[in-house]
């Protein structure tokens, strides 16, 4: 019993994790210039980790596994916004502005 | 001791305190209880304390006794988190798109570096502001929404992650 409710509520994060990470394509996709996509981006990189690791763990249980998942967790969170900021500083120094107003014409430099 | 001034003498007890927190996490990562991997790991706990030292880690006074406020802290930047993805993921699935771009620039509350590196991640992953520039203690923001900048302006993290660091 106590099994299967785990196995349900794990299958719910990971699936919405799938979700969130699917979000944060779609915003990838719809915002109009790299500035603002790297806010899609980081949809992604938090709410989909949390969601997906946290189904993981309770697969894993209480075992040795859930610990490094933990760490995984972790190493993300730190890792990821620093990734975030070396890009988005990348791309102000190289001279791009970013626009208050949306433009959709810089497609090119989102890579 | 001079575990409270800002020495530039590396402290025994920082270094021997990090030495436990490495041999633990390493212990737990490995699960391999033999003693050719344990004297690996040694070895390797080791190097990381040389090499961590030869870069000065050791001389920065915000390393050790931030540790015990990270969870509160943690747990805080948690519910943010959640909070501005709802937000975000409104935003995006929304068929108007309803985006305003803003940049705002903020004067930096914590005035370490560590505590400076710490604002701008925690406002990087946040969804909906991302640091795009740190210079001379001021950090450039780009918000997704003018309501996203307010929020930000408004909410304490700048505060919070000064009470984190600089005590």
């Amino acid at each position: 019993m106590m099994e299967q409710v785990i196995d349900v509520l794990s299958w719910i994060l990971l699936t919405s994790g799938g979700i969130f990470v699917l979000i944060g394509g779609v915003g990838a996709l719809r915002l109009p210039n790299f500035y603002t996509r790297t806010h899609a981006a980081s949809v992604t990189d938090t709410m989909a980790t949390f969601l997906v690791l946290g189904g993981i763990m309770l697969q894993a249980g209480l075992s040795i596994a859930t610990i490094k998942l933990v760490a995984i967790l972790v190493f993300l969170l730190l890792t990821g916004p620093t990734a975030s900021y070396a890009l988005a500083n990348a791309a102000l120094l190289s001279g791009m502005k970013p626009e208050t107003e949306a433009k959709s014409s810089d497609k090119g430099h989102t890579k | 001791m001079q575990e409270n001034q800002r020495a530039s003498k590396p402290n025994i007890r920082v270094i021997l305190i990090w030495l436990v927190i490495l041999a633990a996490v390493w212990l737990l990562w490995s699960g391999l209880y033999k003693p050719l991997v344990i004297g690996l790991g040694a070895a390797s706990c080791l190097l990381t304390v040389l090499v961590a030292h030869r870069i000065g880690f050791f001389n920065e006074s915000t390393s050790i006794h931030v540790l015990p406020r990270m969870p509160r802290y943690w747990f805080q930047l948690f519910i943010d988190i959640i909070k501005s993805n709802i937000d975000v993921t409104r935003i995006i699935l929304d068929p108007k798109l309803p985006i305003s771009p803003t940049e705002v620039e903020i004067e930096a509350a914590p005035k370490g570096p560590i505590g400076q590196a710490i604002l701008g991640n925690s406002i990087t992953l946040s969804p909906g502001t991302v640091t795009i520039d740190v210079f001379e203690g001021r950090l450039r923001i780009h918000c997704l929404t003018k309501e996203g900048a307010e929020e930000l302006i408004a909410c304490d993290i700048n505060q919070r992650t000064a009470e984190l660091t600089e005590k």
